[in-house]
């Protein structure tokens, strides 16, 4: 089976990828001015909801409910995008979803394509793979605009080049566009209105993800806010869209729901500028081709994982890693993937499916377990749980081991915030046993640890009840 | 082959076996009280440009000597005199090059300060909103939704649709928000009461 792209070729062991960024004083700066802004605009977004527990719940069930019927919504999806003009398409894994969007481009005679900002292309390495076949995918979102010309990585999963700030910026669209422009971020976005504009006007083809589609009725949704999608999904003769499989909800109705969770979320705004929903193909309004591209490419196997399948709740709003104080000090391209900090530390390696790739394996280890990526999730994904669920099956994949008992009980401990907590205080207690903050022998089955290491002493604090008290 | 991985794709989901889920509890708010106020609270909070207006002729009046763009189904009474009204079929280029847009809307959000274009009467196809660098929406108080749960039911969902809060805006440069992209720099809402 061909290696799936969602991780990056070469990329390090987290470990090794985190040690490098945090010499990076630049990209800690950056990412501390750039959380910390969205962090505190999210508060206050979500903050004016006095129903926003009950939306999170409604959010969490509507998902579960897609998952335990996938099948059937799947099929009722495809009835109506096709009744309404539209062509479904399936694909097992992204080599398959690559060769069904570079065949479509090729059919409409396509050199160029514009693109509207979309995680399910970035997981397939869809834009590498149009380039090989001699087709140039224009990124036209802002931040993916900035990657694309600063030959680099992303880094966030809304912001993609959150670890650049603005002179950074300038420096790259001086060198790539060849235009004089300032540092303040009005003069950068005129350059990138004047940049894209004319491909607007004249590009055939686009391609988009989807945040939402409705399986009763076929409708596709995209959030944004800078009209680049509007324009992708409006101007072009033929509009390609590549969906992962769990990005249905089943009636018109359940938007209601994700159209409040979602950009409190992710931006922070009580709505995004601009929400498009289409339906098939509209005769005199909008592309008059309509091809939806279903890739699996790991999520049915992710979907097996009783634990595990939470993870494919997410909305993309990437709220966890705003929170995370682990993503906010590596950046996200140390996780190797489009998927970076907590929701990519379980999801990145679920669709890998290998817990014998050492970079895969090593990304459930990219956490303290703070929890507060489950607290601020609009889903309700228990990220820690599925994290030590994940690190227990990382240790097993490198066999029994003293360790991986330990994991295991470790996986059944952080399953409940209760249990955690009240282990958090016994581990206090252990206090009484160090030396010089360090714990030399412990009782049974800890003594399998500390005969060959020490352990440092418990703080009379745990991380948690500090986040809480501190950063909450 | 795209049938069989369809089929191969649906019997995986069927082996992973995913037990039947709870039912959904909506215990949100499906109400809200916001009208008039709140909305034009909200829009301006986008730094649109928002006024309350009781003679919508004698409001446009502040386009006299321009170029705009009008769907074809605008109500007559609107077309005031002194502006260049653009009318369909428009090409890409007459719209780009246009001063800007006047529309009406589908309905609108007092909570979260949008309004939602359906393509029906005075909204044309969404190039016309998409386009003008200076969109001017004309939103009657009746049309005015409390929330967007109030607001999310539209008679026919499978219409194109857009929803639109505020100018056009990114927020990717040190995650600020910044007014003005691609689609309409500038939004004018005239609420009418």
């Amino acid at each position: 089976m061909a290696r799936n792209p969602v991780t990056w070729l070469g990329s390090p062991t987290f470990p090794q990828a985190a040690h490098k960024a945090l010499a990076d004083t630049q990209l800690r700066q950056n990412l501390r001015k750039a959380t910390g802004t969205i962090r505190g605009r999210r508060a206050a977004a979500v903050g004016e909801m006095t129903d926003w527990e009950q939306l999170r719940v409604a959010g969490e069930q509507i998902k579960d409910d897609v998952l335990s019927r996938l099948d059937t919504l799947l099929v009722r999806l495809e009835e109506s995008v096709t009744a309404r003009g539209g062509v479904v398409h399936w694909a097992r894994d992204a080599e398959e979803a690559n060769r069904i969007v570079l065949g479509l481009c090729r059919e409409e005679n396509a050199t160029e394509v514009v693109k509207v900002k979309s995680m399910a292309t970035a997981e397939i390495g869809l834009n590498e793979a149009l380039e090989a076949g001699g087709v140039h995918a224009v990124e036209t979102d802002l931040a993916e605009l900035i990657v694309q010309l600063g030959d680099d990585r992303p880094s966030h999963i809304l912001v993609p080049a959150i670890h650049r700030n603005r002179s950074e910026i300038r420096e790259i669209f001086r060198r790539r566009m060849g235009v004089e422009v300032s540092d303040e971020p009005a003069d950068l976005a005129e350059a990138a209105r004047v940049y894209l504009r004319q491909k607007f006007l004249t590009t055939k083809v686009a391609i988009s993800g989807a945040n939402f589609a409705v399986a009763d009725t076929g409708s596709i949704v995209v959030l944004e806010s800078e009209g680049n999608g509007r324009m992708c999904l409006t101007l072009p003769d033929t509009l390609i869209t590549v969906m992962g499989i769990e990005k249905l909800v089943p009636t018109w109705q359940d938007l209601e729901v994700f159209l409040q969770l979602l950009p409190r979320s992710s931006t922070a705004e009580r709505m995004n500028p601009y929400t498009s929903v289409w339906t098939g193909v509209t005769p005199g309004d909008g592309p008059q081709k309509f091809h939806l591209v279903l890739i699996d490419n790991g999520r049915t196997a992710t979907l097996a994982d009783s634990v595990g399948r939470q993870a494919l709740r997410c909305i993309r709003c990437s709220a966890c890693l705003n929170v995370c104080p682990v993503y906010e000090r590596t950046g996200g391209q140390s996780y190797g993937s489009v998927y970076p900090g907590p929701i990519g530390a379980i999801l990145t390696p679920q669709l890998v499916g290998d817990m014998h790739d050492p970079q895969a394996a090593s990304l459930p280890f990219a956490s303290s377990l703070c929890g507060a990526c489950f607290e601020v999730c609009p889903v309700r994904i228990d990220i820690p749980s599925v994290l030590t669920h994940l690190r227990a099956e990382a240790v097993e994949a490198k066999g029994r081991t003293a360790e991986s008992v330990a994991m295991a009980a470790a996986a059944w401990m952080f399953a409940s915030a209760s249990r955690y907590e009240k282990a958090q205080k016994a581990g206090s207690l252990a206090r009484f046993l160090a030396r010089d903050g360090r714990i030399t022998s412990l009782p049974w089955p800890g003594s399998k640890w500390t005969s060959s290491r020490d352990v440092p002493a418990p703080p009379s604090e745990s991380f948690r009840a500090w986040w809480r008290k501190n950063r909450g | 082959m795209a049938s069989s991985a369809k089929e191969e794709i649906l019997a995986r989901i069927r082996g992973a076996r995913v037990p039947a889920a709870a039912p959904v509890v909506r215990g949100y708010h499906r109400e809200g009280s916001g009208g008039v106020e709140l909305f034009a609270e909200r829009v301006a909070d986008y730094r649109a440009v928002v006024r309350t207006v009781t003679d919508v002729p004698e409001a446009l009046k502040s386009l006299r000597g321009k170029r705009i763009v009008a769907p074809s189904d605008v109500p007559d009474e609107w077309l005031v005199d002194g502006v260049t009204w653009l009318r369909e079929p428009l090409s890409i280029e007459e719209l780009d090059g246009s001063d800007g847009v006047l529309t009406g809307c589908a309905v609108a959000i007092a909570d979260t300060g949008t309004i939602v274009l359906d393509g029906g009467v005075a909204q044309g196809r969404r190039a016309l909103t998409l386009l003008p660098d200076h969109h001017v929406c004309v939103v009657r108080a009746d049309q005015i939704a409390a929330s967007v749960p109030d607001a999310a039911n539209p008679p026919e969902p499978t219409r194109p649709l857009t929803f639109v809060s505020g100018p056009s805006a990114t927020s990717d440069i040190e995650l600020n928000r910044v007014e003005g992209v691609h689609g309409p720099r500038t939004l004018e809402v005239l609420i009418v009461t």
